[in-house]
């Protein structure tokens, strides 16, 4: 029984149809990762699952719920600590529980530092950190590894591989190599959407 | 939800939070207003409820633009509206975190910058009442205006044009209280009117809030 499925979708970004005929299903224990030249849809795409986002067409078929969302940028508060940080979103999803987390990401020596003196890469660990407490198994993650080292990637390649064994499932957009050999790949460039004629359409796209 | 407004609250008292800001301005006001108009008692009396009311609506704009803009930025706002928080709430709560940070300082230091415009002894009370009952109405109306000009890039000035028509009805009947108060007259009805409109503010903009912002982080 797949966790999260995905038949026929199709998005569109400011009014522009970026992709269309969408399907895939995700079940526990398996990992997805979508890529696709810049700007074809990937970002677009991990947010109508997230449901920030209209779809326009196919159907998302998932429980409420379950869905942890990544995005580019980690949500993280520049005057807070570390664990301020991570508490918070803990107190959020309502597990209240931090310290696996500071663990798993080897963030536990930066606990008490200020979110804004840490470096790209540990601000990166800190939002991958956020994931793991918010205790969700469907991990939609939007280029995770962004400003990481390579033993950072290996880490999270980790952190992932543990989340999946646990019964969890992950969907991540990326154009780097994650370490994860394992994951199913989905090419989106092959979903592309056909434009529509031009000057058809054009005058109610202009206000949308 | 009490874990977001524990956070707000603490971002506010942090470095760059912008708390004090509004009560700096709010005083600085009131100082200033003496050196204008002149020392005569009578005319400040005259003008203060006035001032002060004009006061502590510019100070409570002061702050608004930083209730969604720092989280849209950061990218919490598109963590929160994910979250299984549902977005009213989290709107109801900005609101009361901005208005525990910018309303109630005002409430509690206006009878100090009372004193300093010559308000009537018999004002101070229908004073703090006044803005006790109507500045929660300016925290929320300012909300609803944030997080329509959320995403924008510098949208504090569009935010001010926004909402300062939205703020009229409460300064009016909020300064009709002081002044009404101050000369013995009946007070029923602008504060009747004052308290309905903040318990309508409350009770609506919240989900009209909630669904703009959805709107506009699409």
């Amino acid at each position: 029984m797949a966790a999260l499925q995905v038949e026929g979708l199709a998005c569109a970004r400011g009014g522009i149809p970026l992709l269309e005929g969408v399907s895939f299903a995700l079940a526990p224990r398996q990992a997805l990762v979508l890529r696709g030249p810049n700007g074809c849809g990937k970002t677009t795409l991990l947010r109508c699952i997230a449901g920030l986002q209209p779809i326009t067409a196919g159907r998302i078929s998932c429980d409420p719920d379950v869905i942890a969302y990544a995005a580019h940028a980690d949500g993280i508060k520049a005057t807070l600590s570390v664990a301020e940080n991570l508490s918070f979103w803990a107190d959020i999803y309502g597990t209240g529980q931090i310290d696996a987390a500071l663990d798993q990401m080897n963030l536990r020596a930066l606990a008490t530092r200020a979110a804004q003196n840490l470096s790209a890469g540990q601000k990166r660990r800190l939002g991958l950190a956020r994931l793991l407490v918010t205790g969700r198994p469907v991990w939609v993650l939007d280029e995770p590894t962004v400003s990481l080292d390579t033993a950072s990637v290996g880490l999270f390649g980790d952190v992932v591989r543990a989340h999946l064994a646990a019964g969890g499932m992950a969907l991540m957009a990326t154009h780097i190599e994650l370490g994860l050999p394992e994951a199913h790949q989905l090419d989106l460039s092959a979903h592309k959407a056909t434009l529509p004629e031009p000057g058809q359409g054009a005058f109610d796209e202009a206000f949308l | 939800m009490s874990a977001l407004l524990t956070r707000d609250l603490r971002l506010a008292m942090r470095a760059g939070g912008g708390f004090g800001l509004g009560l700096a301005f709010f005083l600085i006001l009131a100082v200033l207003v003496p050196l204008g108009v002149g020392p005569e008692q009578a005319t400040l009396a005259l003008i203060a409820p006035g001032i002060l009311w004009v006061g502590a609506l510019l100070a409570c704009l002061l702050s608004l633009d930083r209730i969604f803009a720092l989280d849209y930025e950061d990218g919490s706002l598109d963590l929160l509206a994910t979250a299984p928080v549902p977005l009213e709430a989290v709107v109801s709560i900005k609101a009361l975190a901005h208005w525990l940070t910018t309303g109630l300082p005002l409430v509690l230091i206006s009878p100090v910058l009372g004193l300093l415009l010559h308000l009537p002894p018999s004002a101070y009370g229908w004073l703090i009442l006044s803005l006790a009952l109507g500045t929660p109405a300016l925290s929320v109306i300012g909300t609803f205006g944030a997080a329509l000009t959320v995403g924008l890039k510098r949208g504090g000035l569009l935010l001010s044009l926004l909402v300062l028509p939205l703020y009229i009805p409460t300064l009016v009947f909020g300064a009709e209280v002081v002044s009404r108060g101050a000369q013995g007259l009946d007070i029923s009805t602008a504060l009747a009117l004052l308290g309905g409109i903040t318990a309508g503010a409350v009770a609506i903009l919240p989900f009209a809030s909630a669904l703009v912002i959805r709107i506009n982080l699409r």
